[in-house]
């Protein structure tokens, strides 16, 4: 085209970034890649290779290895052997590693751009401005997190071996996600990049090479979902953290339920983008750009849900439609292009079904009339409106550049359109109130809102879900302290629980002529009688009767998880404070009823009058622990590069499920009820199955100390029988189970469903005495973190 | 002087011309801009779109051809100013617009723009072109002077043959809130314009935020402004892309409103063929094609033309080039 062309249409033209440098490595390799094991590359032992495309054009980039379970094997055994090594290096010889693979991905930036363009399809502005700066990012961010860690997180020790399996949208980024922090912590790594995208994890293996990273302390694995599954299934693995659907999240859950392996999961999502009346809508009009069409929209907290307040519903989507006509779609390799290719022609094929589907359900399809190129994989930006809230397109993640719409009158309304999703990874609030942003941010379910903002992502900032978009976080101290485990709980050994006592027959009471009293369950601050009208006998050492508990079944969980789902926002609301007040208040009527509670506890349990009195004692001591923590364990700010702050703000996980431990019947239901309460969550409360009486004296504390109906409610009866429906109920957040461990793996099962946190003992002892029996896991498991975005500008 | 070439190229159908509307004060008050958003776009904007060899030598002739030629300093004299207007008429060496194939463009710069004392050495240079003198006008650069000296001063320019008057709003209308008094201020400056046309200089530099920036953006297209533009050149603070993202949306909302397409000029540190670019380019992306010809767009600049005609040798040629190779304006 000549220049008086250009001058008269002035069109852009094409900007190509020249691929040679990523080609030429492709040759010197040979096209043709090895697993990376034990510090070198190494052959698949069988299974051969698979062909990595370039999605922009469909052309074979190369040949990648297919990880079989002698190579998987081979991989953990490499990393066994280097992890004892790595973890005793000091913090700084650990940084100083990190440091160095920060500053080779810094050196060959251009390359690992390329690669992660060719091999994925995202335009090169993104993979060079953002996905390789934000990877570095996090080499440098973890180096220091390796030189602090004592500091950072006192007391933890490295799970061992990792097994990380990350997804093709951000293949680097998520391998650094992955990476840094885990290795910063003293752990060993089993990296399976994506099948679609191994490329720039492979030139990654070359770089722990070169910056003499000690052998074994990273591997890499290829492979598809079959590779990734013998990563999760391996004995030798502590550890598993997965980025990629919810559907294979579940699975994961599923296969590591009852083993004891650590487990983060970062999922999909659905995630909304709120524009209210008075937002600068042009600017959230870009927001939106950044939200949906960043990367394809492949993006796992892609703001796909846009909510519009109605005053101002049309003239937004006019602006958003008239900002769609200028997008371009095209060479990935083009500096200008908004838009590449999709990553696969599956991809594609699964985006144009959804489109068509929302076109079917009668939803008006809006795309922007421009070309696309002929070869490759690509889609044009789409916006459906017109949808309901049924819909699946409103509901499922399409993982592509297509948005659903819809709109809301207040904002009451906006939070529960937002909150109306099975997932809770991020969300967006436009509005230049600061009344209006916050108080939403606040109610939103994600773990990740941004005001006036999106995808704004730090090394320092957690990220990561809530709901089924999965647990843990990534970034941040948070993120460190996935990587690493309380020592007390990594050294512990085996539970041997006391088991209840067996009853003479016929059972008559231990003191005859004694007046009756029935324990009932304690359901929304009120005594109740079990629903099934059943009773369990229990005895005392000597085989006497010593009561009759309920016998809980379904319906009296029901009620309990109603009460406590009811309960949970105004605790959740009230400040640390009150919720101090009342668990001192606990205390205080447990200190004047230690010496009868410790009396019966004795009787109940069959031990000394002092070991009783001790657990009393030491029971107050906890709640005063926890009562403290209620106004002390508060959030973070995050330096972030960002004119403002990022908020780690501590939240509950809601409603907590807890079936408490047998070895210390009162101070163990209160080492539970401690830290739920304390950090705003309402609490289900299955006591010690051998030693249930102990639920009238914790009835009568709580009825006593001001603890708010249904924040905490208590239900006796057969733990395998509570547990599958606690585990099962999608109104419980978390789990928590210390007992038989034949239960957990059925609690870890089930509570795939819902993707629940769980917390089971897995067979492992704890000094509910001690120190362990108030550690940083409680806290741990008890709250998550919400990153609050917010940037500020007058 | 030379008379440059007529262009081959056909200019876009003539606009109407701003009309202006009653002050809509709701429109006004609601004004909302988020600064942190609009530093995001107009930072990352420049990796998203670029324009490359011969697509960028194109966008930088249409950025010459953009230029008000700008001199405003106490020691102008008449010789200084015919020299600019002599620039102004031929701005590229003709060896490097023929080997860039584009010596029958007529390639000039859109205006040469100086102080009322200097229009007259202007238009007479200028005589026999189609190259408008603009006239800095109403107490430029403060506003500060009596108001009917400043009305006064605008007729006198048009009078001696100014056919673009660029008058300064009273920044304190806009700090104190009082748009009813800058409508009007504006509304008076426009109708002492006449036939000529008003470029309404904010000087957002002093207007403290972007809010402000947009709500003076709309009162003044409001009150008939043909071109709203951001800087004298003497505020702290000049031309910046985010003042520019705000204006020019502020823009496009009134075209929405009322039909008018309004002008936009960013004046005030413009110096490199880069920056002219990288404007280019946030106009072509908020704005639109039809926005970047000289009926709807200008660089306030002075020395914007010597870069651009170093980058232009370098695209004719291959070789980077220096000052000294061409022309002084």
């Amino acid at each position: 085209m000549s220049i008086k062309d250009i001058f008269a249409t002035m069109e852009y033209g094409p900007a190509p970034e020249d691929p040679r440098p990523a080609l030429d490595w492709l040759e010197r390799r040979g096209r043709r890649f090895g697993h990376f094991v034990g510090g070198d590359f190494v052959p698949p032992a069988e299974g051969g290779f698979f062909r990595t495309i370039n999605p922009a054009t469909g052309e074979e980039l190369a040949e990648i290895a297919r990880g079989s379970a002698a190579d998987v094997d081979a991989a953990v055994a490499a990393a066994r052997a280097a992890q004892p090594a790595w973890e005793a290096l000091s913090g700084f010889e650990r940084a100083r590693h990190l440091y160095a693979l920060a500053r080779h991905l810094q050196k060959h930036s251009r390359l690992f751009a390329l690669l992660e363009t060719l091999d994925n399809g995202k335009p090169i502005r993104e993979s060079r401005d953002i996905d390789i700066p934000l990877a570095i990012r996090h080499f440098y961010h973890h180096a220091g997190s390796a030189r602090l860690l004592e500091s950072l997180v006192p007391g933890g020790v490295p799970w061992g071996v990792a097994g990380q399996i990350i997804p093709w949208n951000f293949p680097l980024l998520m391998l650094a996600w992955k990476v840094a922090p885990a290795l910063a912590a003293g752990n060993t790594v089993v990296l399976k990049p994506a099948e679609q995208t191994p490329l720039s994890a492979l030139r990654f293996a070359e770089a722990c090479r070169e910056v003499g990273l000690p052998e074994g302390v990273v591997n890499i694995v290829t492979g598809d979902g079959e590779t990734g599954a013998l990563i999760v299934a391996h004995d030798g693995v502590d550890k598993i953290a997965f980025t990629g659907s919810t559907d294979v999240g579940r699975r994961i859950r599923e296969v590591t339920a009852g083993t004891g392996k650590g487990l983060t999961l970062e999922l999909g999502g659905k995630s909304p983008f709120l524009v209210f009346d008075d937002a600068d809508l042009d600017s959230a009009v870009e927001g939106v750009v950044d939200a949906i069409w960043f990367n394809q929209g492949e993006v796992c907290c892609a703001g796909s849900r846009l909510l519009l307040h109605e005053p101002v519903a049309e003239d937004f989507l006019r602006r958003l439609e008239a900002r769609m006509e200028t997008l371009r779609v095209g060479d990935p390799l083009d500096k200008a292009i908004d838009i590449g290719a999709i990553v696969s022609a599956e991809q594609k094929a699964r985006i144009e079904a959804f489109i068509r589907e929302g076109e079917a359900e009668g939803g008006e399809i809006r795309q922007p009339d421009i070309a696309l190129p002929n070869a490759g994989f690509f889609c044009r930006p789409t916006l459906v409106t017109g949808l309901d809230t049924a819909s699946r397109l409103m509901q499922e993640e399409i993982f592509g550049p297509v948005l659903v719409c819809t709109t809301f009158r207040t904002p009451d309304e906006a939070v529960m359109l937002a909150n109306n999703t099975r997932y809770g990874l991020a969300a967006a609030v436009w509005s230049e109130n600061i009344n209006t942003a916050l108080d939403i941010a606040a109610r939103l379910e994600a773990g990740v809102v941004w005001i006036n903002g999106t995808n704004m992502f730090d090394a320092a900032a957690p990220f990561g879900g809530r709901r089924e978009s999965g647990f843990g976080r990534e970034g941040g101290v948070e993120g460190i302290r996935e990587w690493l485990r309380p020592a007390v709980e990594a050294e512990a050994g085996e539970a041997a629980p006391p088991a209840p006592f067996r009853g003479r027959e016929p059972a008559v009471p231990a003191v005859p002529g004694m007046i009756d009293k029935t324990v009932k369950h304690y359901v929304g601050g009120r005594q109740v009688r079990p629903d099934s009208g059943q009773s369990l006998p229990v005895f005392d050492k000597d085989g006497g009767l010593a009561g009759h508990v309920g016998r809980g079944n379904r319906k009296d969980m029901r009620n309990a998880v109603e009460a406590a789902r009811k309960a949970q926002p105004g605790w959740a609301a009230a400040p640390g404070h009150l919720r101090a007040q009342i668990l001192y208040y606990l205390a205080e009527n447990l200190d004047a009823l230690g010496t009868d509670i410790a009396a019966r506890l004795a009787a109940h349990t069959g031990r000394s009058a002092l070991s009783a009195e001790e657990e009393v004692a030491v029971a107050i001591e906890r709640l005063f622990g926890w009562a403290a923590r209620a106004d002390h364990h508060d959030g973070a700010v995050r330096d972030v590069p960002l004119r403002g702050v990022a908020l780690a703000m501590r939240i509950p996980q809601g409603v907590i499920g807890a079936l408490a431990p047998a070895e210390a019947p009162l101070l163990g239901a209160i080492s539970l009820i401690g830290p739920a309460l304390a950090t705003g969550n309402a609490l289900v409360l299955v006591p010690s199955e051998a030693f249930p009486l102990v639920i009238r004296d914790l009835t009568i504390l709580a009825e006593s100390s001001d603890i708010p109906p249904g924040v905490l409610n208590m239900v006796t009866g057969r733990h395998e029988e509570l547990a599958p429906v606690l585990a099962d109920h999608h109104d419980v957040h978390a789990l928590w189970h210390f007992g038989d461990p034949a239960l957990d793996a059925e609690i870890e099962r089930r509570a795939a469903a819902s993707l629940k946190r769980t917390w089971v003992s897995c067979g492992k002892a704890r000094d509910w005495f001690g120190p362990a029996g108030e550690d940083a896991a409680f806290l741990h498991h008890a709250s998550d973190t919400k990153t609050v975005w917010i940037p500020w500008g007058a | 002087m030379v008379r440059p070439a007529s262009p081959t190229v056909n200019p876009p159908a003539p606009l109407a011309r701003n009309e202006g509307m009653d002050l809509d004060a709701a429109l006004i008050r609601h004004a909302r801009v988020n600064r942190s958003a609009v530093e995001r776009r107009t930072a990352t904007l420049g990796g998203r779109r670029t324009v490359k060899k011969a697509w960028q030598a194109a966008w930088l002739l249409k950025a010459v051809t953009l230029i008000d030629l700008t001199t405003l300093a106490g020691d102008d004299t008449p010789d200084r100013v015919r020299r600019l207007c002599a620039k102004a008429g031929r701005p590229v060496r003709p060896d490097i617009l023929a080997a860039l194939g584009a010596d029958d463009l007529g390639i000039t710069t859109a205006a040469v723009c100086v102080y009322h004392e200097m229009v007259p050495a202007a238009v007479a240079a200028l005589e026999g072109t189609d190259i408008p003198v603009a006239a800095v006008s109403t107490g430029f650069p403060a506003g500060l002077s009596p108001f009917r000296l400043r009305v006064e001063e605008i007729r006198e320019s048009v009078a001696a043959g100014a056919r673009e008057i660029d008058i300064v709003i009273s920044r304190r209308h806009v700090l104190t809130g009082d748009w009813q008094a800058l409508h009007d201020e504006l509304c008076t400056f426009r109708e002492a314009c006449g036939p000529a046309h008003m470029k309404a200089i904010l000087a957002t530099g002093e207007l403290g935020t972007l809010t402000n920036v947009r709500r003076a953006s709309l009162v003044a297209m409001m009150a008939g402004a043909d071109f709203i533009k951001t800087s004298t050149g003497k505020e702290r603070v000049n031309a910046t892309l985010p003042v520019s993202l705000v204006m020019m949306r502020a823009i496009r909302d009134y075209a929405a409103l009322t039909g008018f397409k309004v002008g936009f000029k960013p004046a005030g540190g413009i110096s490199t063929a880069k920056d002219a670019l990288a404007w280019l380019i946030l106009l072509r992306e908020e704005l639109g094609r039809r926005w970047m010809e000289p009926d709807l767009f200008r660089f306030g600049a002075s020395s914007l033309l010597a870069d651009i005609e170093r980058q232009l040798e370098h695209a004719a040629t291959g070789r980077y080039s220096a000052f000294w190779r061409h022309p002084a304006a």
